[in-house]
């Protein structure tokens, strides 16, 4: 019993440390030369690009829903006008960036985590080792720039089109004046929020980029047996739940440090 | 020729288990420079996980493997890169990049590791493909070739950079006869021309035999004699007499086969 709970230990903090070192080596080599732009391109066009659309959808859903349900709770107090202020700070402090994070996780962290999995199941990496092409440098680190890069943009519109969603319902349907539904807003809203929420983006993207990459390149060595369709398919499940909590661990964690 | 060679590869006493499974038990095989080593044995013997360590991409239990008498275990990973420039590689299943198309494949080690214009890149690409008779598949997927097509992009793939060592792991199963003679043809040549040292993993006994400078063979974990085909041939090894005979039948003789093929 103790020895198994014993291995269990093990295993986790082997894991823990690999994917530490895996982290490290690939910051490194981000920052090292040679650079070469186009690679990032692509991936900001895969992670990014190709994910707005349902960034945007989103978005706006969730401004709408935040103005409904904002609205029927601040009617209580008589403090409708301060519709605009509750929905772009829930929304650029909390909402945009865990959304959209979570999107993201599904749309291409899941995508990415299958890619590299694939690639080492079917001996790609291996074979771009003894090319002497470092995988690091030449698959890892364009998918670290491009989602460090693409999720606070990503954030930045999702939480545009909250607000405009907001707009929507709280101005058009339920009759708050325009007037102040952005003049609260702009009266609220400082500096500090905005970082909080830029922040959260950057760490969410790095984590999302992370642990994608991080189980893929070490489908091999996972205990539950990476081996084939099945593999691929287990572990990139395990990503995708790995990184939705973490997200919303460090959500708690980065909240409480900027509170 | 045979004296003055120096060492490109040397496995000393190595071992390799996979779980209970002990694939490689003692294994030894000196690899001269500019020489072609055929490794020969039953499937399934372990010729590619031997290959793999000499890849660097499996480490041995026990025992050393040194490249030009580094021992790849102990080399950084910038160090065995230096190592692996030298290296030309065909897995087995080819393992071509399956998201990029044929022209791609084969560009990307100039891509990554020269400072080649895209002019000069597709000349060396064209000329590679062509070698290996591939025409007009440059804009296709591996997954849209034939066995035998993929086998022949991962070989213009392996020779594009001109290595100093060539590891080929059964470069021609699953090529029709004519195919074979002509890659067969083509390695002698290229051989002769840059002068490399090959590892060759092969079912394809006798014919492979016409290549080979050295014959090893592989049976239980343990790496029979290193010898030339003819003494292969003659071996009185009795793991060695039992191959031969079965891949040749009791009769084969290896003058009559040498005036006819190649
Ligand atoms: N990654 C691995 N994990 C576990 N066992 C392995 C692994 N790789 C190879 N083996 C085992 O090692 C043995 C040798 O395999 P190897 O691929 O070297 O055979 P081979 O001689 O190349 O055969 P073939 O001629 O069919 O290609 C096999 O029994 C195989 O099951
Ligand atoms: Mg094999």
């Amino acid at each position: 019993m103790l020895e198994k709970i014993g291995d269990e230990v093990l295993y986790y903090l082997e894991q823990a440390g690999r994917m530490g070192i895996f982290l490290f080596t690939c910051l490194l080599n981000a920052v090292r030369p040679p650079y070469k732009i186009s690679p990032i391109v692509r991936q900001i066009h895969f992670i990014g690009h190709r994910s707005v659309f349902v960034i945007l959808f989103t978005g706006t859903f969730t401004g709408m829903v935040l103005a409904l349900q904002g609205y029927y709770t601040l009617r209580r107090f008589g403090s409708e006008a301060l519709l605009g202020s509750a929905v772009a700070l829930a929304l650029l402090r909390e909402l945009g960036p865990v959304i959209s994070a979570l999107m993201v996780v599904g749309r291409a962290g899941s995508a990415i985590c299958a890619e590299i999995g694939i690639m080492r199941n079917s001996e790609q990496i291996d074979a771009l080792e003894c090319m002497a092409i470092d995988p690091y440098k030449y698959l890892m680190v364009p998918k670290f720039i491009a989602a460090i890069v693409a999720m606070p943009l990503l954030t930045s519109i999702f939480d545009v089109a909250g607000i405009v969603g907001g707009y929507l319902v709280g101005v058009s349907m339920l009759g708050v004046p325009a007037g102040s539904y952005f003049q609260e807003m702009y009266r609220s809203v400082v500096w500090a929020d905005v970082e909080m929420g830029l922040v959260k983006s950057l760490v969410f993207g790095l984590l999302i980029i992370w642990i994608a990459t991080a189980k893929g390149f070490f489908l091999h060595l996972e205990r539950s047996g990476g081996f084939g369709a099945e593999g691929v398919s287990r572990t990139t499940t395990s990503a995708v739940v790995l990184s939705s909590v973490a997200i919303l661990v460090s959500d708690y964690l980065i909240s409480a440090i900027l509170l | 020729m045979k004296e003055t060679n120096n060492i490109a590869i040397e496995l000393i006493d190595v071992e390799r288990s996979f779980g209970t499974q002990q694939v490689l038990r003692k294994v030894n095989l000196v690899v001269e420079e500019g020489t072609t080593t055929v490794i020969v044995g039953p499937s399934g013997q372990g010729k590619s996980v031997m290959l793999k360590h000499m890849l660097g991409l499996l480490r041995p239990d026990r025992g050393q493997v040194l490249v030009y008498g580094q021992d790849l275990a102990r080399l950084g990973k910038s160090q065995l890169n230096e190592v692996r420039k030298d290296y030309g590689v065909l897995f087995q299943n080819a393992a071509l990049f399956d998201s990029m198309n044929i022209f791609d494949n084969v560009a990307l080690p100039l891509r990554e590791r020269t400072e080649f214009g895209e002019d000069e890149i597709r000349d060396c690409v064209e000329e590679k493909l062509a070698l290996m008779d591939l025409d007009g598949v440059n804009e296709k997927y591996p997954a849209q070739l034939s066995g035998g097509m993929k086998k022949r992009v991962g070989l213009a793939r392996a020779l594009v950079m001109n290595p100093r060592i060539v590891f080929f792991d059964e470069p021609t199963t699953g090529l029709d006869v004519s195919r074979s003679n002509e890659i067969y043809r083509l390695f002698y040549q290229t051989q002769a021309r840059l002068k490399y040292t090959a590892v060759i993993v092969s079912h394809d006994v006798p014919k492979i035999f016409k290549l080979a400078d050295r014959v090893a063979l592989i049976a239980n974990g343990v790496v029979e004699g290193s010898m030339t085909p003819e003494e292969f041939q003659l071996s009185e090894d009795p793991n060695i007499r039992s191959f031969v005979r079965e891949t040749m039948g009791p009769l084969y003789c290896s003058k009559e086969e040498e005036t006819c093929g190649l």
